[in-house]
């Protein structure tokens, strides 16, 4: 599969200033960072505050440019700052705080602002609408004022608002930290949806361990460096790197932990309660 | 208490007024302004009420949801006319106590002011009631393009104010939310003058400040990140065309602007 994402020794400092605006210091918050995402892939990014992760994520379409290191997205050189509105068409980004990244007051104009930044004819941009609202399942509520949306289904909102731009690759900042476990539930519904029927590429950000299953592949940050990557049951399975960077692992998956150092011999690289109860019935 | 504040609150329904072209709701609200300072006696008055009572039945929206508007304007109000009662001189003295007198031609002047007051803000209030804010900003991004040549950032006012509007409700919300958690600590909004009530608003003050600005940063860069670089090549999910019943609002607003001007 081709790479849609090409992320080569990514190096980015944040600084502090004093009150004369000098230079205090530099904080490092990715390290050499080198990460590769397939198209059409489901990558979840694990890492407990201040590990990179969401600095990572922001370079991916241009909000942050690193200081070093190169990034080809669709081997386009998201590094020059030419190529910025490029590289946005192309990999869109739902944030955090549902009211913050709402512009308009009804659902539809909200839906079409990003179609109408990049140009889009009207007709076109109708269209590329109802079909966003459609797939987020919030078509009923076109009319209505975000204001009078719960949680999840602000955030489906600013989901569609990101698909009618039609990009590649869509990357979900803890874009479920602040939902309810149902609002949660919905927008990782949408997020796998996305995935598997209309192929996009998705880059979740999470500290949620039950959704992190569901992905393709995990890469886990720690001080601004891939600490682990591989698949949820290669990545889960080192329980004692996890716990020890403050990560919490599936209970599934830390009881097996706990049996296996008790003396039993069983899988290590199990996820779901169906699974362990399988595991144990043998 | 906060909740009170309608203007800039758009009220979702399907009517005729709903789907005139912002534009013209606009220029309409102007003519509505001037005409309304042309009248100056109650027969004029009544004119206007029946003819923004016939709008507002238009529009399908609930009449209530204009007057709850007026409760915030309810100090301006009493202000003016308080003011207009003891300050106007002439006719005959109905009342008079010290330095204060209350005459007939007062009174009159004070009750046409209140009028005008009241009429106002149901007038300009129905604007924003029945026009979405995006459709609001892109009617007065419209109507002052033309003055784009002069220097007029006609797309820059118009994103601020839809921004504006959008996270008033927000910042009112969040405003509750905050003197809620002080209240739960002992803090006291109500009792005292009005210095120590002035005072006990800072702690409110402070925290929605930083919030608004951190919103702000946050929603800057999600516009960006949804390619948001002004007013250049953008192009508009409602474009915007006058039609049938805007010429049809347009012939009755006129005829509403010659009956203010004979009235």
């Amino acid at each position: 599969m081709e790479h849609i994402i090409e992320a080569k020794d990514i190096v980015f400092e944040y600084y502090n200033y004093d009150e004369n605006g000098e230079q205090k210091e530099a904080i490092t918050a990715l390290n050499h960072t080198s990460v590769s995402i397939k198209q059409g892939e489901f990558l979840v990014i694990l890492g407990h505050n201040g590990s990179g992760k969401s600095t990572f994520a922001k370079q991916l379409n241009g909000i942050l440019t690193p200081k070093s290191g190169t990034l080809f997205v669709k081997g386009i050189d998201a590094t020059d700052p030419q190529n910025i509105w490029e590289i946005r068409k192309e990999v869109g980004m739902v944030f955090q705080n549902p009211d913050n990244q709402i512009v308009a007051t009804v659902v539809e104009e909200d839906v079409a602002f990003g179609p109408e930044n990049i140009g889009i004819p009207p007709k076109e941009i109708r269209k590329r609408v109802d079909e966003a609202l459609e797939t987020v399942n919030m078509l009923d509520y076109k009319r209505v004022s975000p204001n009078q949306l719960s949680g999840g289904q602000k955030q489906r909102i600013a989901i569609a608002g990101v698909i009618a731009m039609k990009p590649e690759c869509i990357v979900f900042d803890e874009s479920t930290a602040m939902l309810d476990p149902i609002g949660r539930r919905q927008v990782m519904a949408t997020m796998k949806k996305l995935n598997k029927e209309y192929g996009i590429t998705i880059v979740h950000i999470t500290h949620y361990m039950e959704e992190a299953i569901l992905a393709d592949r995990i890469v886990v940050m720690e001080k601004g460096e891939v600490l682990l990557e591989g698949t949820p049951k290669n990545v889960f399975k080192e329980v004692e790197t996890l716990k020890r960077i403050g990560l919490d692992v599936p209970a599934a998956t830390y009881l097996m932990y706990l049996l296996n150092k008790e003396g039993f011999q069983f899988k290590s690289d199990v996820l779901t309660a169906e699974e362990v109860a399988q595991e144990l019935w043998q | 208490m906060l909740r009170d504040i309608t203007i800039g609150q758009y009220y979702p329904v399907d009517s005729p007024i709903h789907r005139m072209d912002p534009r013209a709701k606009i220029l309409i609200t102007f003519a509505y302004i001037i005409g309304l300072f042309f009248i100056n006696h109650f027969i004029g008055y009544g004119f206007v009420v029946l003819c923004l009572y016939g709008t507002i039945q238009m529009s399908k929206v609930p009449i209530r949801y204009m007057l709850k508007g007026l409760r915030s304007i309810l100090f301006i109000l009493l202000f003016t006319v308080a003011l207009n009662i003891f300050f106007t001189q002439g006719g005959r003295v109905l009342w008079s106590w010290g330095f204060l007198t209350i005459t007939e031609q007062g009174l009159i002047i004070a009750a046409q002011m209140a009028c005008r007051l009241i009429l106002l803000i149901i007038g300009s209030s129905l604007l924003t009631l029945t026009t979405s804010p995006i459709q609001l900003t892109d009617g007065i991004e419209n109507l002052l393009n033309p003055f784009r040549r002069i220097g007029v950032p006609a797309h820059e006012i118009a994103m601020m104010m839809s921004i504006s509007l959008r996270f008033i409700p927000i910042l009112l919300e969040e405003t509750d939310k905050i003197m809620k958690a002080q209240m739960a600590r002992g803090a006291d909004f109500e009792s005292g003058n009005i210095i120590r009530r002035a005072k006990a608003m800072i702690p409110i003050m402070v925290p929605l400040f930083i919030s608004a600005f951190r919103r702000a940063e946050e929603l800057a860069m999600a516009m960006e990140a949804r390619c948001y670089r002004g007013g250049v090549g953008r192009t508009r999910l409602h474009s915007l065309h006058y039609e049938k019943v805007d010429y049809c609002a347009f012939v009755l607003a006129s005829l509403f602007f010659i009956g203010c001007i004979i009235l």
